[in-house]
C-alpha cells in the first residue's frame, strides 16, 4: 500500500487530436513505466475502432512510479476518460475516481465544444484542473490568445497554463512535477470498512471480466469476498493487480488506489459503473452516491442484408451485449426488412461503433434504419408508454399528448460560418439559449429536440462549416410538442421502415423532401409508381416515378449468348439483394438514403 | 429430336482485321499493315474440315462473313472458302451466303468477285446518313460513297442489306425522322437500325467514363426515337422482326434467325464463338481473340479453339429465352420447359400480359410493341 500523501489520482480532459493519448504516451515513457522496445504509439487505446476513431470508449488506467523532485517517489494514476458525450455517465464516474484533471488544449485549434462539457464534468467533481497548452512547437501556435479562451469560455485561471509539446516532450517533466505539486492528494480512511466504486469492466479473453476499481475507504485483499451493493451479487477475489500498463500483481489496495481484479464474473453486464464495491461481512451500508443505470436513448433497426443471416446476427448482438450493459436490444419484424433488432444505444458513436463491430468482427452485412428517440406517450388513460420504434405508435384516438427528449447542445465555430450553424439549429426547430464570442470563434447554446439532431445532424454541421464547427450534447428534458407519425407509401402500400414521427408542422417538407428522395432512389420499373407520404389516412407529398421507357440491348447476335446470359444470372443474384415490397423493389441503400436531410 | 434444330445449322467465319478501329465498335477487329492472306486460307480451310468432321451430313442453311471488315478479303479467299464449303455439307436450296462490308469504293471493287464466289447477300455498314457524323463515327467514307457502294451492292447481289446507328451525339429526334425516311427509300428489303451502345473497352467508353462524348440522347429522346424507329418501318412495310432488324416479309437474314431461335452454329475464326450439340450435349465453343494466336493454334495443333464449355440444361434454357424474346414471334414455352427441367415464372408472365407488355397464344410468348422495348426487364422478371 501507498501512503496517501504519495498518491496522485488524475485524468486528461481534451478534444479529440488535441493530443491526449500523445501525452499520455510521454508521461508512461518519460517515467520509464513501459521499456521503450514496448512502447507502440498511443498505448491506451486499445480497440481497433478507437484506435482508427481517435477516440476512447472505455476507460483505460495507468500506474505510474515518478520519483519527483523533491527526492520522494510518488505514485501516479492516470484514468483515460471516454471521450466523447455518449459515455457522459462512463466520464462522470471516472471523474469522480480521481482528485485532479490536466485540461489540454491544442495551442494552434482552441477551446473545442467537447472539451467543454469534460471540463464541466471535471469541475462537477471538484477537481482542481491544470492546463495545458499542446502543439506549442507549431508556428501556428497562438498561445496567449488560447489561454485568453480558456480563462474567458472555462473560466478557470490559465496564467501557469504548462506548454509543451507531446510530440517532441517539450514541457514533460513540468507536466509531472504539476501533477505532484497542484493536485491533491486523495482522502481516505483505511479502518473504516471497504467502500470502493467499480470505474469500468470489460471482458478478457485470457481472465475473463476484469473490473476497474477506486478505493475509497477501506483495504481490498485478494482472496476477499465481496459484495457489488447494486446487484447483491457475492464473489471471490482470484486476482488483484494495477495496470502499468500490462497487470502487475499487488497484496491490496488501500485508499486513494487504483487497480483492478478478476473474480469469476461471468458477463460485463453483472457488473454496473459506479457500483460501490463492499465486503461481505462488514461491509458498509452506504453506497456512494450518484449510481444510475444505463439508458439508451438512440434507437435503431438492425436487419441482416441476406436474410439468411438472421441466427448470425442474433449470436452476434448476444456476443456484444455480454460486454456492453449500456446497449439494448429486443426482436423486430419488419414488412420491409424481414427479421432482425431493435437496438438501444447511449448515443450515436455508441451506436457507429457497435454496428462497425458486428459488421467487421463478425463479418455480417446490416441494413441500419433511421435512428429514432425514444418519445413518451401519455394516454388518455393515464399511462405513460416508451416508443421506440415509430412503426408501433398506437391509434391517435388513444393518445392525449406526446413528449419528445431535448437536449442541449453546445457548437463552437469560427465567424463565418455562424450563420449556416443558426440556420441549421433553426431548421432543426431548435431555440437559441446563448451566443458568446472566444476571440474569432462564436459559442452557441442551443435547445434542440434529440429526434431531430440523431440522424444527420452531425454531418450537415460538419458539411456546412467544412469541419470547422465542435459540437457536444446532453440530454436535458422531455417536452410536450406536436408530434405525428408520417407513413411512407410505395405504389400505395405503408413501407414501415421509413415511417418517421415528425412535427406536425415540418411534416409537409419532410414528406415532400422524402417523395423527392425515393423518387430518385428508386430505380424505374415497368410501371409507375406512386410515393406518397401520409399522416393517418391524409396523404400529405406525392411524387410519381415514371414507368420504365427503355430497357433492350441493341444488339445481340451469336458471340453474345454466353455474355448476356451471365449478365442475366448476375442481375438474378442482385435481385434477391433488393427488398420485394409488392410489387416494387427498394434498395437498402433507400431506407437510410430518403431520410437524409440535405440542403 | 435434338433442340438445336427447331433453330437451323449455320457457319460463322470470323475475318478480324479492319482499315481502322471504329470508336464505338466492341467487336473483335484489328488494324494491321498486311495480312498473309494464304496463310489465312489455309488456316479457315483447315478449320472448316475439323469443323465438318463433327457435324458432317448437317444440312447448312446459312454461311455468314463477320468481322472485322470481310470486305478486304481477296475474293479468291473467299471463293476457297465457299468451294471447301459445298465440298464439306449439304446445303440447303435457298442457301444464304452473307458478307458484312464497308461502303467505300474500294471494297465495292471487289463486290463482283464475292459474287462469283457464291455471296449472296451482302450488309453494309453504312451507319449515319450525314457525313458529320459519320466522321465523329471515325468511319472512313462519306454518304456519296456509301451511296455508289450501295448501288453497286445492288447490281451484284440479290439481297443488299445496310445497318444504321442513332441516338448519336447531338442528334435530334426530327434529325433521327428526316435519316429514317431516307433510310426508309433506301432499304431494298432489310435493315437494321441500332441505338448507339456505349461499351466498356471502346475509345467511346472510356471518353464517356472520362466525363466527355457530350450531347448523347437522354434516355427518354432515345425511347422516342425508337418508337419513332418503329412506326416509320412499320408504314414502309418493313417491321421489326426482330429488336433491331427490320424486313420485308420472307426477308429476314436466315443466319441471324438461327441464333435468335438458338440453333446450332459453328464459329470459325479469332473470337468467334459457336454452339454445338453433339451426342446430345450443347457445348459453347469459342476461339482466341488474338489473330497470331488462332492462326498459329490452328498451325500448330489443327485446332484453333479454346477448351469447350459444357452447357446444363438450365443454361441453354436461358440462352434460349433471352435470344428468342428478341423476335417478334417470341418463344415456345414447352421448348423452354424442356431444356430447364421447370417452366417459366407463369405467375410474372401474367402479370406482364395485364401490362400489355407479353403477348402469349397457347404454348408461345412474345413481347408486345410496347414490351420490346423494355425486354431485359421482361426478362429479369421471367427468368426466375
Amino acid at each position: 500500500m501507498t501512503e496517501l500523501s504519495q498518491i496522485r489520482n488524475f485524468s486528461i480532459v481534451a478534444h479529440i487530436d488535441h493530443g491526449k493519448s500523445t501525452l499520455a504516451d510521454r508521461l508512461i515513457q518519460l517515467t520509464g513505466t513501459v521499456a521503450e522496445r514496448e512502447m507502440k504509439a498511443q498505448l491506451l487505446d486499445s480497440m481497433d475502432i478507437e484506435r482508427e476513431r481517435g477516440i476512447t470508449i472505455k476507460a483505460n488506467t495507468v500506474r505510474i512510479d515518478y520519483p519527483a523532485k523533491d527526492g520522494k517517489t510518488y505514485v501516479l494514476n492516470l484514468i483515460d476518460t471516454p471521450g466523447h458525450v455518449d459515455f457522459g455517465y462512463e466520464v462522470s464516474r471516472s471523474m469522480r475516481a480521481v482528485e485532479g484533471s490536466l485540461l489540454v488544449v491544442d495551442a494552434t485549434q482552441g477551446v473545442e465544444a467537447q472539451t467543454l462539457a469534460n471540463v464541466y464534468q471535471a469541475i462537477d467533481a471538484d477537481h482542481e484542473i491544470v492546463p495545458v497548452l499542446n502543439k506549442i512547437d507549431l508556428p501556428a501556435a497562438e498561445p496567449d490568445q488560447v489561454k485568453a479562451q480558456i480563462e474567458d469560455v472555462i473560466g478557470i485561471d490559465a496564467s501557469e497554463a504548462i506548454p509543451i509539446s507531446a510530440k517532441t516532450g517539450l514541457g514533460i517533466p513540468e507536466v509531472l512535477e504539476a501533477i505532484v505539486h497542484k493536485l491533491p492528494a486523495p482522502k481516505g480512511d483505511r479502518t473504516a470498512p471497504l467502500k470502493a466504486m467499480l470505474v469500468d469492466s470489460w471482458y478478457d479473453s485470457y481472465l475473463g471480466v476484469v473490473v476497474m476499481i477506486r478505493v475509497m475507504d477501506g483495504v481490498i485483499r485478494k482472496g476477499d469476498r465481496i459484495k457489488m451493493m447494486q446487484t447483491g451479487a457475492v464473489y471471490g477475489i482470484d486476482k488483484l493487480s494495477v495496470l502499468k500498463p500490462k497487470m502487475v500483481d499487488i497484496a491490496e489496495l488501500g485508499p486513494g488506489e487504483i487497480g483492478v481484479f478478476t473474480a469469476s464474473i461471468k458477463q460485463v453486464r453483472d457488473t454496473r459503473v459506479g457500483d460501490t464495491i463492499t465486503h461481505e461481512k462488514r461491509g458498509t451500508d452506504k453506497a456512494l452516491p450518484g449510481f444510475k443505470p444505463a439508458q439508451p436513448v438512440v434507437f435503431c433497426g438492425l436487419f441482416p442484408v441476406d436474410a439468411n443471416d438472421f441466427e448470425a446476427l442474433r449470436d452476434a448482438i448476444e456476443k456484444l451485449a455480454l460486454n456492453d450493459a449500456s446497449f439494448s436490444y429486443e426482436m423486430e419484424t419488419s414488412a420491409a426488412l424481414g427479421f432482425g433488432f431493435r437496438c438501444g444505444f447511449l448515443g450515436l458513436l455508441h451506436l457507429e461503433v457497435i454496428r462497425d463491430r458486428l459488421e467487421r468482427e463478425y463479418d455480417l452485412d446490416l441494413i441500419t434504419t433511421a435512428p429514432s428517440v425514444v418519445f413518451h406517450l401519455h394516454m388518455k388513460d393515464g399511462e405513460v408508454r416508451d416508443l421506440h420504434n415509430p412503426a408501433d405508435m398506437p391509434d391517435l384516438t388513444y393518445i392525449d399528448h406526446i413528449e419528445e427528449p431535448r437536449i442541449k447542445a453546445t457548437i463552437m465555430v469560427p465567424d463565418d460560418y455562424l450563420g449556416d450553424v443558426l440556420k441549421l439549429c433553426q431548421d432543426r426547430r431548435g431555440i437559441q439559449m446563448d451566443l458568446t464570442y472566444a476571440g474569432s470563434r462564436a459559442m452557441v447554446v442551443y435547445d434542440l429536440p434529440l429526434a431531430e439532431v440523431v440522424f444527420d445532424f452531425y454531418d450537415r454541421l460538419k458539411s456546412v462549416t467544412k469541419g470547422y464547427a465542435s459540437f457536444d450534447y446532453q440530454i436535458s428534458e422531455y417536452r410536450e410538442d406536436t408530434l405525428v407519425k408520417m407513413s411512407i407509401l410505395v405504389n400505395d402500400e405503408p413501407v414501415d421502415a421509413l415511417s418517421i414521427m415528425v412535427h406536425r408542422d415540418r411534416a409537409e417538407s419532410r414528406g415532400r423532401m422524402m417523395c423527392e428522395k425515393l423518387k430518385d432512389l428508386i430505380p424505374r420499373h415497368m410501371f409507375k409508381i406512386p410515393i406518397q407520404a401520409a399522416i393517418g389516412g391524409r396523404v400529405i407529398a406525392r411524387e410519381t416515378i415514371a414507368a420504365l421507357r427503355k430497357d433492350v440491348t441493341a444488339k445481340c447476335y451469336g458471340g453474345d449468348a454466353t455474355r448476356k446470359r451471365k449478365l442475366l444470372d448476375k442481375q438474378k443474384a442482385g435481385k434477391k439483394k433488393m427488398r420485394q415490397f409488392g410489387k416494387v423493389e427498394i434498395p437498402q441503400s433507400a431506407f437510410i438514403s430518403a431520410l437524409k436531410m440535405d440542403g | 429430336m435434338d433442340d438445336w434444330q427447331q433453330g437451323g445449322f449455320g457457319l460463322y467465319l470470323h475475318w478480324p482485321f479492319c482499315a481502322s478501329k471504329c470508336p464505338y465498335c466492341d467487336f473483335n477487329s484489328h488494324v494491321v499493315a498486311s495480312v498473309d492472306q494464304a496463310a489465312w486460307r489455309d488456316a479457315y480451310l483447315s478449320e472448316l474440315r475439323r469443323s465438318a468432321v463433327e457435324t458432317g451430313g448437317r444440312v447448312l442453311s446459312s454461311v455468314f462473313f463477320g468481322g472485322g471488315t470481310p470486305s478486304l478479303m481477296q475474293p479468291d479467299l473467299v471463293a476457297a472458302i465457299l468451294d471447301e464449303v459445298r465440298r464439306l455439307w449439304p446445303r440447303a436450296n435457298d442457301l444464304e451466303v452473307t458478307l458484312e462490308a464497308n461502303p467505300n469504293s474500294v471494297d465495292s471493287g471487289r463486290f463482283r468477285g464475292y459474287s462469283a464466289a457464291g455471296v449472296n447477300r451482302i450488309s453494309m455498314g453504312i451507319q449515319a446518313l450525314n457525313d458529320e457524323d459519320l466522321r465523329r463515327l471515325g468511319r472512313l467514307h462519306s454518304v456519296a460513297e456509301a451511296r455508289r457502294a450501295f448501288d453497286i451492292a445492288r447490281d451484284c447481289f440479290g439481297r443488299v442489306s445496310f445497318d444504321l446507328i442513332y441516338a448519336r451525339q447531338h442528334q435530334a429526334l426530327d434529325d433521327w425522322r428526316r435519316e429514317l425516311a431516307e433510310a426508309a427509300a433506301m432499304a431494298v428489303d432489310h435493315l437494321s437500325l441500332y441505338q448507339l451502345t456505349i461499351e466498356d473497352g471502346t475509345a467511346f467508353g472510356a471518353r464517356h467514363a472520362a466525363g466527355g462524348l457530350k450531347g448523347l440522347p437522354e434516355d427518354d429522346i432515345a425511347a422516342d426515337m425508337y418508337e419513332l424507329t418503329q412506326e416509320v418501318l412499320d408504314t414502309a412495310g418493313m417491321p421489326a422482326y426482330e429488336v433491331s432488324n427490320h424486313a420485308r416479309d420472307g426477308a429476314e437474314s436466315r443466319h441471324n434467325v438461327i441464333y435468335w431461335r438458338y440453333g446450332d452454329y459453328i464459329g470459325i475464326g479469332p473470337g468467334a464463338h459457336g454452339r454445338l450439340t453433339l451426342a446430345g450435349q450443347r457445348f459453347a465453343t469459342e476461339a482466341p481473340r488474338s489473330p497470331q494466336m488462332w492462326l498459329d493454334s490452328v498451325q500448330k495443333r489443327g485446332n484453333g479453339e479454346l477448351p469447350r464449355t459444357a452447357l446444363s440444361g438450365e443454361d441453354c434454357a436461358t440462352e434460349y429465352i433471352l435470344m428468342a424474346m428478341r423476335l417478334r414471334e417470341g418463344a415456345d414455352l414447352r421448348r423452354y420447359e424442356a431444356l430447364a427441367g421447370k417452366p417459366l415464372d407463369m405467375e410474372a408472365i401474367r402479370r406482364l400480359e395485364d401490362m400489355g407488355l407479353l403477348g402469349r397464344s397457347r404454348d408461345r410468348i412474345a413481347a408486345t410493341a410496347s414490351g420490346r422495348i423494355v425486354l431485359n426487364a421482361i426478362l429479369r422478371e421471367i427468368v426466375a
